[in-house]
């Protein structure tokens, strides 16, 4: 039987950018972009992105009960990609929008880049959103990293961040003004800050590696 | 180590092949737009950026396929411009599978699209497009204004706190072409580069005059730019993306190969 992926779709911006990678990596795979629980919760692999702010997000996430479903994914042991707000929705709280309550899988807080750095009127500040490709440091040897060189670059579009307070679940570092997790890993889920989907060459890879991944 | 600046080659597309005019005028043709962005993407561009500048409706279907095409074979983001007029336009772009809309004209009869639009589909995918000519003489303070209408019309509308508008009512980044410099050759107007992308939070694109590889540095070391886009040296075989990759690195500038 071919390989099934369910890109959970809540209506946030457009999945054909995940959908297309995920076809050009898996060719014979049956892809559903969906939000029907059955579909997902049968899925060989799942992919969780999200783009936009997350109030609007966690609204539809929850208006369609899918943080339930995501959580019941988690549980039964299929292997779960989540993606950039995807992924800052698998934490326990999110500063943007005044302050939103996430699905709280991961204990971390989800924080807005800012501080002088970050500041217009001076010379070379940093920009927020981060947008573009930086470098990715490895903190393990997660088997979605395989055949990627460490300080490899993704491409990264966000404006929040999470931040490192438990080190002990995250795999992958960036720098942007102060350090932040670009990937984390627990059992059968893997989340990145990063878009795998629109990281060329290695991100794909990174895909590749998460459609041939167990979970294990 | 840290954020790459990124190089962006530019396809300014015309009833479905990609041209390059001189301040928009004496079109050269440069190819398929499907053909050129594989190509861009094959040589490790950062981005790609997709110019409608097709005046017939006819032609704008014609567009949205290319989108599609181009959208489902390159795996790096893609931004689409021109003709944006509305909500509705943008969710078509989007749903073709741009990643990011560039507004342009239509925030200056209607800058509450930019907010809209920004509220719906998220800042990181709203880009304000700025077409800008200097109306300070030499000997005075830079003075830029904004022109529409391929830079025959002028507005009365001073770039840098449009810029800083814009951005406040949503848009993630600026793509800042320089309407005196686009097609010269002559390179960027860097000191309206500078003078917005100190201005504003967002990333900004340098656009409009790249000759050589220089002017791709001067837009990062002197501009200020987050990203730097050209067409023309690109198109027409001068330049591959690896040289211009190898230009900015010799020059300390970090570059993703």
């Amino acid at each position: 039987m071919s390989q099934s992926v369910a890109i959970i779709d809540y209506g946030m911006g457009n999945l054909h950018s995940v959908a297309s990678a995920v076809a050009h990596e898996a060719p014979h795979s049956h892809i559903h972009v969906t939000a029907d629980e059955s579909l997902i919760l049968s899925a060989d692999h799942v992919i969780f992105p999200g783009v936009g702010a997350i109030r609007d997000c966690m609204s539809e996430i929850n208006r369609l009960n899918l943080g339930a479903t995501v959580k019941q994914v988690i549980a039964q042991k299929q292997p779960i990609l989540g993606v950039c707000v995807g992924m800052q929705g698998l934490m326990t709280h999110s500063e943007e929008n005044g302050g939103v309550n996430c699905l709280d899988v991961f204990p971390a807080k989800v924080k807005l880049f800012q501080g002088a750095a970050y500041e217009t009127g001076q010379h070379d500040h940093l920009k927020v959103p981060h947008m573009g490709w930086n470098n990715v440091k490895q903190l393990s040897d997660h088997p979605v990293w395989h055949g990627i060189k460490d300080d490899e670059r993704f491409y990264f579009v966000h404006s929040y961040f999470v931040d490192m307070s438990d080190p002990s679940e995250v795999i992958g570092q960036c720098d942007y003004g102060q350090q932040f997790a670009a990937a984390f890993a627990r059992d059968n889920l893997v989340a990145a800050q990063f878009h795998p989907e629109k990281s060329h060459i290695a991100g794909l890879r990174f895909l590749r590696n998460f459609l041939n991944w167990s979970g294990e | 180590m840290g954020l790459a600046k990124r190089i962006i080659p530019c396809l300014d597309v015309d009833n479905g092949r990609v041209v390059k005019g001189v301040n928009f005028v004496d079109i050269r043709d440069a190819g398929n737009p499907v053909e050129v962005a594989k190509r861009y993407n094959e040589q490790g561009a950062d981005e790609i950026t997709f110019l409608d500048i097709t005046a017939t409706h006819h032609g704008r279907g014609t567009t949205v396929e290319m989108v599609e095409q181009i959208a489902s074979e390159i795996f790096i983001p893609l931004t689409v411009g021109g003709g944006i007029r509305k909500v509705e336009d943008i969710r078509t772009m989007l749903n073709a599978g741009a990643d990011k809309v560039g507004i342009n004209s239509a925030a200056i009869t209607n800058p509450e699209l930019v907010r809209e639009a920004a509220e719906k589909f998220g800042s990181q995918c709203i880009v304000i497009a700025i077409d800008a000519k200097r109306v300070s003489a030499d000997n005075e303070p830079g003075q830029w204004e904004i022109f529409t209408h391929g830079g025959r019309k002028p507005t009365g509308i001073d770039a840098i706190e449009w810029a800083i508008k814009m951005t406040e009512l949503g848009a993630g980044e600026v793509l800042l072409t320089s309407m005196d410099g686009d097609g010269t050759k002559k390179g960027y107007d860097l000191e309206l580069t500078r003078a917005i992308s100190d201005a504003v939070k967002v990333p900004v694109i340098a656009s409009g005059g790249v000759g050589n590889l220089d002017h791709l540095v001067d837009g990062v070391i002197q501009g200020g730019a987050d990203a730097v886009l050209a067409a023309s040296i690109f198109h027409f075989g001068e330049y591959s993306v690896p040289q211009a990759k190898a230009h900015l690195a010799k020059h300390d500038i970090e570059v993703r190969f």
